[in-house]
């Protein structure tokens, strides 16, 4: 099983989700995230004087999967978030140990 | 009949005083909420008890004294109470039906007090996040219970600057509604304030530079500035003092239209320079410059044509701009602007009178101008500094920097994470 973290640009988070429903996936977990990469961050004017927005915000989408959509899933979640520009954010795929549903107490595959 | 036409009269002008000073009341309403909007949102609480308690300190210190020092009579409004039917209609009739209005006392204090209350708004928004909650209410006692009524007492009140001179008698000086009475009044004891608080930390930089901080609640900042420029209608529009006869009620309409057209072009102005300026539309600026006709247009708003009006609202809403941020680079931290929008505007509003009122001279208005800044301003720097010695004026660092919500009042504006005990 793998863990699928990926940040994005806020405003593709409907063409991600759209991308993964095609795939297959079952659920995924949104965070509203703030960070900066390459992108670093840039300056806003307010009553004429300036202030730094150094953490650009950004979403963090997880997902839980098991190992052979790992491919899938990673080009899915690439092809639908990027835009080509600086900013696009980065997919982290991770091993998962053991995952359990809460409902029912399944665990592995048959809880994701 | 005539008594009856007389009875209505009275009738009519009390009410008409009730309503305006209703409208002022809420301008209360209106700073509260501009001020919330401006600050952040650590600091909402605390500026939103300032706000509604300086309103009732207001309200009990003018009554106690206030009025009496402004107006005479006596200490707690004593005899207020007393009406006389015979009197009135005696005065009504040595008036004549167009003469001065004759109203009900108490409906005068009421239209008063509500002054005293924004005047001292104006020093609350100026002072924010960094002062102690009970430092600015024994300002509010002294500043609404003897600074205001005194300069009030020159001015409004006819009396002479300590037996000195006469602003009135000597310099034919006017200020209709208070653009330099209430408003830059205001200013100078906010500035005071501001000067022996300093700037918030972290507004300047290592290297002097200033940085933004930007306010909470842009929605609230603008409610606040529309009631604010509604209650307006009754600030402006009351000081004409009478609606009982046609050419007063002509007055009061003319006073209508020119208060929401400068305020309309004040708006226009600020907004426009500030895409210029900054090349973007800042809302922030805009709300100020709406002010800025408002009170450019306060010290006189019955003579100009509408074209004038729009004229000095422009002209105020360019000028807000500049001020703010001059200030700002002076390390003159106000969080509201203002100093800028009451001060430096109340002034210009004082100095365009002589343009469209022949009965008052630049001289005249330049020495009321300077009487009312440095006594307010004096006053006050003295008052803020005792009670700096004595008790401290500003909160801790550590204090600062959580907000003034938990700090001052124990309570967040908008708790997120709270338990119940079980």
């Amino acid at each position: 099983m793998k863990l699928v973290t990926a940040i994005i640009k806020p405003f593709k988070l409907d063409d991600v989700r759209q991308a993964l429903h095609e795939v297959g996936i079952a659920g995924i977990t949104v965070t509203e995230v703030k960070g900066f990469g390459r992108q670093k961050g840039h300056t806003e004017l307010y009553r004429g004087a300036e202030y730094n927005v150094d953490f650009l915000p950004k979403l963090k989408i997880e997902t839980a999967i098991t190992a052979e959509l790992v491919e899938q899933v990673v080009e899915a979640i690439q092809q639908a978030a990027s835009t080509g520009k600086i900013g696009d954010g980065k997919i982290f795929v991770s091993s998962l140990e053991e995952v359990m549903r809460i409902r029912t107490g399944e665990t592995g595959a048959q809880a994701i | 009949m005539e008594n009856h036409i007389f009875e209505l009269q009275y009738a009519m002008d009390t009410f008409y005083f009730l309503v305006c000073g209703a409208l002022v009341m809420w301008m209360a309403a209106g700073f509260s909420m501009l001020e919330a909007g401006l600050v952040r949102s650590k600091n909402t609480t605390e500026i939103l008890t300032k706000n509604v308690a300086l309103y009732a300190i207001a309200c009990f210190m003018y009554m106690a004294s206030g009025y009496a020092i402004m107006y005479g009579g006596g200490w707690f409004l004593s005899g207020i109470e007393v009406f006389n039917l015979d009197e009135v209609l005696a005065t009504s009739a040595e008036n004549g039906f167009d003469g001065s209005s004759v109203y009900s006392g108490a409906s005068d204090f009421f239209f008063q007090v509500v002054f005293v209350a924004t005047a001292m708004s104006i020093v609350s928004g100026a002072v924010a996040e960094r002062m102690k909650l009970w430092a600015f209410f024994l300002f509010t006692i002294v500043l609404t219970g003897l600074i205001y009524p005194l300069e009030g007492y020159w001015t409004w009140g006819g009396g002479s600057v300590f037996g000195l001179y006469s602003l009135g008698d000597d310099f034919g000086f006017s200020d209709f509604a208070g653009s330099g009475i209430v408003h830059m009044a205001g200013a100078a004891a906010a500035l005071s304030g501001v000067l022996l608080l300093g700037a918030r930390k972290g507004k300047y930089g290592s290297d002097g530079h200033a940085n933004a901080i930007p306010g909470a609640n842009l929605p609230l900042a603008t409610l606040g500035t529309f009631i604010l420029w509604m209650g307006w209608f009754g600030f402006n529009g009351g000081s004409v003092l009478k609606l009982g006869d046609a050419t007063s009620a002509h007055s009061v309409a003319m006073v209508f239209l020119n208060t929401n057209a400068a305020a309309a072009t004040g708006l226009i102005g600020a907004l426009v320079v500030s895409q210029l300026k900054f090349g973007k539309a800042d809302l922030t600026m805009a709300l100020n410059g709406a002010l800025a006709g408002l009170v450019a247009i306060t010290a006189e708003p019955s003579t100009p044509t509408a074209l004038q009006a729009s004229l000095f609202g422009l002209v105020a809403g360019v000028l807000v701009v500049f001020s703010i941020v001059t200030l700002d680079k002076l390390k003159i931290d106000d969080p509201v602007g203002a100093i800028s929008v009451h001060g430096v505007v109340g002034l210009l509003g004082l100095l365009l009178v002589p343009l469209t009122n022949d009965g008052a001279s630049f001289l005249g208005q330049i020495v009321g101008a300077a009487t009312i800044f440095t006594w307010v301003f004096g006053a006050s720097f003295i008052v803020w500094l005792l009670i700096k010695m004595v008790f401290g004026i500003r909160v801790s660092e550590e204090e600062e920097y959580y907000g003034l919500d938990i700090g001052e009042c124990g309570l967040e504006a908008y708790p997120e994470f709270s338990t119940v005990k079980q």
